[in-house]
């Protein structure tokens, strides 16, 4: 960090109320046999310590997508980062060598994903996996790993935890091994922590409790958590802010609260009309009509109106920009207080 | 399924809980990673293969010959003088003539036919077996399946050069076409396990679909699942274990006519040929030299042609 | 509707009745003689009853049986034990053309849209293919026709009989796979999580043409899922499973509002609700622990080990899903009362 601050480029000095994590403008495309795909479209977001960002999409918004770049593992090829930046703590991550990446990765800024039976290696018992980088890279000996594996195993509340060191990943369930997950996440202490999807793949009693737990950690820690889900459900219960995104923008971004009460982008309200709730009884639900566009043609303009009940020969000429209203939130949509009004009213 | 596979299946697996599918639609938004069919797919990625194109211009090329042999020699490759006997290059004679006499050149390309005609045949025959023998075993399982696949392991065991001995006696003193087949019949009963083996387990994949349970669920019988359901899914597979077997079909021919128990004057066979040139080596060896080279080179672009078109098909390996 | 049932349809009616259905898979070793050494209870003596009309929800976490439950009654798997009664006849004894026939009353939606059709068929021969197994159904030069009738009515151009099923997205792929329930004109079909597959602005396409068939074929449905919220939305009476067993069954009013089994309530409140204003309302049950194994089931309530209610009497016996005292719908609770707060 003390080379960042010495260095004079104005573009990069460390405000002390700077974010944690800044995306700007990124840029991601995969180039293919058929084409070039646009998966990340100009995104931009930004977290803070301690807080925590839902990232909400489809399949193929980008979301994850995002998160890779993040990471610093994205696929190349097909993947590559056009343009952009993603700032930790004031440095850009792109700009630096694979080797200074390596070092952000996991002590700095970690990830869990969905599937935690296949990013956990079968043929090693989980205790030796969670305390592979307490050895390779905190430098710890064999006991003093040991013991802060079976400290980290109690942290993410697997019972026992002393005596399943030894176990293997298929000898634990579901819910168990995504605890088995994030306990790896937070060996190094990260500052940041990226939960891609951590509950799709499972039952609705064990996501309460893994949602729950993470919740509880990232305030116990003082970490930041990005949460990346397609379930309007979950990021309701946990998150402070969210990011919507579709066709690899960001097309809302507002607090919890204040998108949930009125939506100002008309993909949002779309998607909030059309899950069925537990505690409304409706008939037919509202539906977005169509399909997400194909990221190779994405329509001009703005990608969504082709889907949108808004739609004007204005969204069809020009690409939104993200509108300003009240407290921050923005909306890439050029009748977004026109949306925001009608569900207000 | 590009390498864009892994991507598109990250972001996917909300929605698709981690299974696996055939690529997607053309109109589908944000996938554009499964815009293909699997066989396009291939298609796409054999196209441009050098290796592929290679090989099918030389497997061409060798079926040329074997159909038309006239076209690529004037010379008759049994019309043989002793006086021309390891005689240097002359008329269309571009390699020179042999210890009796004969075209060296004219001699190897009218041995494309025989080892074409052992290749072919053998591989047909073996691809109607494994495709029987698999789809049974695959398909019904249990005590089918553990006979049959004692049956292969059996099969497996018996050591090839020895079966053809003793089963090619009964026919050392028959004529040409006879022999040409029992030779075919041999390589097929011996060496149809591998290709059962795929089928067997492309079978059993393709059975536990949930379109097959569909199917089922409809009221259709074992023989319709079998033939409409199953044999499509298992057939690329097969064919791709052919190609290569046919290859190999070739080279077990030559063997066999170089020992002395496969094929036998009057066939033209590479096989018999290279034993022929190996005695007077020392004196000429051009008449070892090419019928090796066509051996080796139609072998070769068999297994190559199998090779690239298994690995189009498998998307794992891209 | 041109169904070969029964001539009078009533509304309301029992269409499906099923008893007492048990399904053991059994757990073996050894390789050559195989000896079993115990099973997994994978369906473990269920009863219920479906109504013509009517959808009944099944719910319950991965491992509870309901699609087990959903096989069975697809006859692709053999139950151990139990009956079932469909248009009067028997649907486990029934075989060869009595099974076929059997089979036109009931069909199955599955689950993935990417496996459950075949991917070397074009969606004309998939959607055509009940015909082709039931001659009868349609007469031959009537097929096409007939098959460009059901895309039509799931929604999708009937231009597209050529096209194969990679040329479709998931959505339009599920729709696929209803238009080939729906050839034959059953009086039963059996949706097995049709929408978890698809994304959140498909689903509810999905959801509202299942909602409209219904409606226009008078159909019954045993909609099987995971998603609370989705059957809440689709269904009128629910039916939750919990380790092979129906724990509590009941219109929708009585499993959303006056759910009387703790698990039940567990799993209500454990649903996220997309309003961040309800989550102050709500009063969320954690629930420790997993599931127990299924070849290992606990003695007497199989909820116990994970029941904040639990005492001495359920570890001994076994309750059993009948009407209670605090709500006349069956739970299998022995202290079965209804919590407001849920």
């Amino acid at each position: 960090m003390t080379e960042s601050a010495v260095r004079p480029t104005p573009a990069s000095p460390t405000p002390p109320e700077g974010h944690l994590l800044e995306v700007r403008d990124l840029h991601v495309e995969f180039r293919t046999r058929e084409g070039v795909a646009r998966v990340i479209n100009g995104v931009t977001y930004h977290l803070d310590a301690g807080e925590t960002l839902a990232v909400l999409g489809e399949s193929g918004s980008g979301k994850s997508v995002t998160a890779q770049a993040i990471m610093g593992i994205l696929d190349t090829p097909p993947a590559y980062v056009r343009s952009g930046e993603i700032r930790y703590r004031g440095r850009d991550l792109l700009t630096r060598s694979e080797e200074e990446r390596r070092q952000v990765r996991g002590t700095e800024i970690a990830m869990i994903f969905q599937d935690a039976l296949s990013a956990l290696n079968p043929v090693f018992p989980v205790g030796w996996q969670i305390g592979e980088s307490l050895r390779q890279r905190a430098g710890l000996s064999r006991a003093d790993a040991r013991r802060r594996t079976v400290e980290l195993m109690d942290l993410v509340r697997i019972p026992a935890a002393a005596t399943r060191l030894g176990d293997y990943p298929h000898q634990f369930s579901g819910g168990m091994r995504q605890r088995v997950m994030i306990a790896m996440a937070l060996a190094l202490d990260p500052k940041v922590l990226i939960a891609d999807e951590p509950t799709t793949a499972l039952d609705v009693t064990v996501q309460a409790q893994i949602m729950d737990l993470l919740a509880d950690l990232r305030r116990d820690l003082g970490m930041a958590l990005i949460l990346i889900t397609h379930d309007l459900g979950v990021v309701a219960g946990v998150a402070d802010r969210i990011a919507v995104m579709y066709a690899g923008r960001i097309v809302e971004h507002a607090d919890v609260r204040s998108l949930y009460r009125a939506p100002a982008h008309p993909y949002t309200k779309g998607l909030l009309e059309s899950i069925p709730r537990l505690d409304v009884r409706g008939q037919a639900l509202s539906t977005i009509p169509g399909l997400p566009p194909n990221l190779m043609r994405i329509p001009p303009g703005c990608p969504f109106h082709p889907r949108c009940l808004y739609a004007q020969q204005v969204c069809v000429d020009e690409v939104p920009h993200d509108l300003v209203l009240g407290d921050g939130r923005t909306s890439a949509c050029h009748f977004a207080q026109e949306v925001h009004d009608d569900r207000a009213r | 399924m590009s390498d864009f596979e892994t991507v598109a299946a990250t972001e996917d697996q909300s929605a698709r809980r981690g299974v696996s599918g055939e690529p997607g639609t053309p109109d589908r938004a944000g996938r554009p990673g499964r815009s293909r069919s699997l066989a396009g797919d291939a298609w796409r990625d054999l196209r441009r293969n050098p290796v592929f194109w290679l090989s099918l211009l030389l497997v061409l090329l060798v079926a040329a010959m074997a159909v038309a042999p006239g076209l690529f020699t004037a010379n008759d490759p049994r019309d043989c003088v002793l006086s021309r006997q390891h005689a240097g290059p002359s008329g269309g004679a571009i390699f020179g003539y042999d210890f009796q006499g004969c075209d060296t050149f004219a001699r190897a390309v009218y041995g494309a036919r025989a080892s074409l005609l052992v290749g072919a045949f053998s591989a047909v025959i073996t691809g109607v077996i494994a495709l029987v023998v698999g789809m049974l075993a695959g398909f019904f399982g249990g005590w089918v399946d553990a006979v049959l696949s004692r049956v292969i392991d059996i099969v497996l065991g018996i050591p090839l050069l020895l079966a053809a001995i003793v089963l090619l006696k009964r026919v050392s003193t028959s004529g040409e076409t006879v022999r040409l087949f029992a030779v075919i019949l041999v390589l097929a009963l011996l060496g149809w396990t591998t290709a059962a083996r795929v089928v067997r387990s492309s079978v059993i994949t393709a059975r536990e679909q949930d379109y097959v349970a569909a199917a089922r669920m409809l009221g259709a019988g074992d023989g319709r699942i079998m033939w409409r359901h199953i044999l499509p899914n298992a057939l690329a597979p097969a064919i791709v274990v052919l190609t290569i077997a046919l290859g190999s079909f070739i080279a077990a021919e030559a063997t066999l006519s170089f020992l002395g128990i496969g094929l036998k004057a009057p066939t033209i066979s590479w096989g018999i040929d290279i034993d022929a040139g190996r005695v007077h080596m020392r004196e000429s060896a051009t008449p070892l030299i090419v019928p090796s080279v066509f051996l080796a080179l139609t072998v070769l672009a068999f297994i190559m042609l199998g090779d690239a078109v298994r690995d189009a098909f498998d998307p794992k390996l891209r | 509707m041109t169904a070969p049932a029964s001539p009078a349809k009533v509304r309301g009616e029992t269409v499906l009745a099923v008893d007492e259905l048990v399904k053991h898979f059994p757990i073996t070793q050894g390789v050559l003689f195989k000896r079993q050494i115990g099973a997994v209870r994978a369906v473990d003596g269920v009863s219920f009853e479906l109504r013509r009309g009517e959808t009944l929800g099944v719910v319950g976490e991965s491992g509870c049986g309901k699609s087990t439950l959903a096989r069975l009654l697809m006859r692709l798997e053999t139950p151990t034990a139990g009956r079932a009664t469909l248009e009067g006849r028997d649907l486990f004894r029934a075989s060869g053309g009595e099974l076929r026939r059997l089979r036109r009353n009931m069909q199955m939606v599955m689950q993935d849209p990417y496996t459950s059709l075949n991917p070397r068929m074009t969606v004309g021969d998939i959607v055509g293919e009940p015909f082709a197994i039931h001659p009868d159904a349609a007469p031959k030069g009537s097929r096409r026709q007939r098959v460009q009738e059901l895309l039509d009515v799931v929604g999708l151009n009937p231009e597209h009989v050529n096209r194969y099923p990679h040329q479709f997205s998931g959505g339009q792929r599920q729709r696929i796979g209803i238009a080939r329930a729906l050839a034959l004109r059953p009086e039963i079909i059996v949706c097995d999580e049709p929408v978890s597959a698809l994304d959140v602005s498909i689903q509810a396409q999905v959801i509202n043409l299942l909602a409209q068939l219904q409606d226009e074929f008078g159909l019954s449905y045993i909609f099987i899922a995971h998603d609370l919220s989705v059957v809440r939305h689709i269904c009128d009476r629910v039916a939750v499973m919990y380790l092979g067993r129906i724990v509590e069954i009941g219109t929708e009013e009585q499993i959303y509002r006056r759910a009387t089994h703790p698990y039940t309530q567990a799993l209500l409140s454990a649903v996220p609700v997309p309003d961040p204003a309800a989550r102050d309302r709500r009063t969320i049950i954690r629930l420790s622990g997993d599931v127990p194994s299924p070849a290992d089931p606990p003695s007497g309530c199989r909820f116990r080990t994970r029941c904040w209610k639990a005492e001495e009497v359920c570890a001994v016996q076994d309750p059993q899903t009948v009407p209670r005292a605090a709500d006349p719908h069956p739970s299998a609770c022995h202290f079965a009362e209804v919590r407001p707060d849920v």
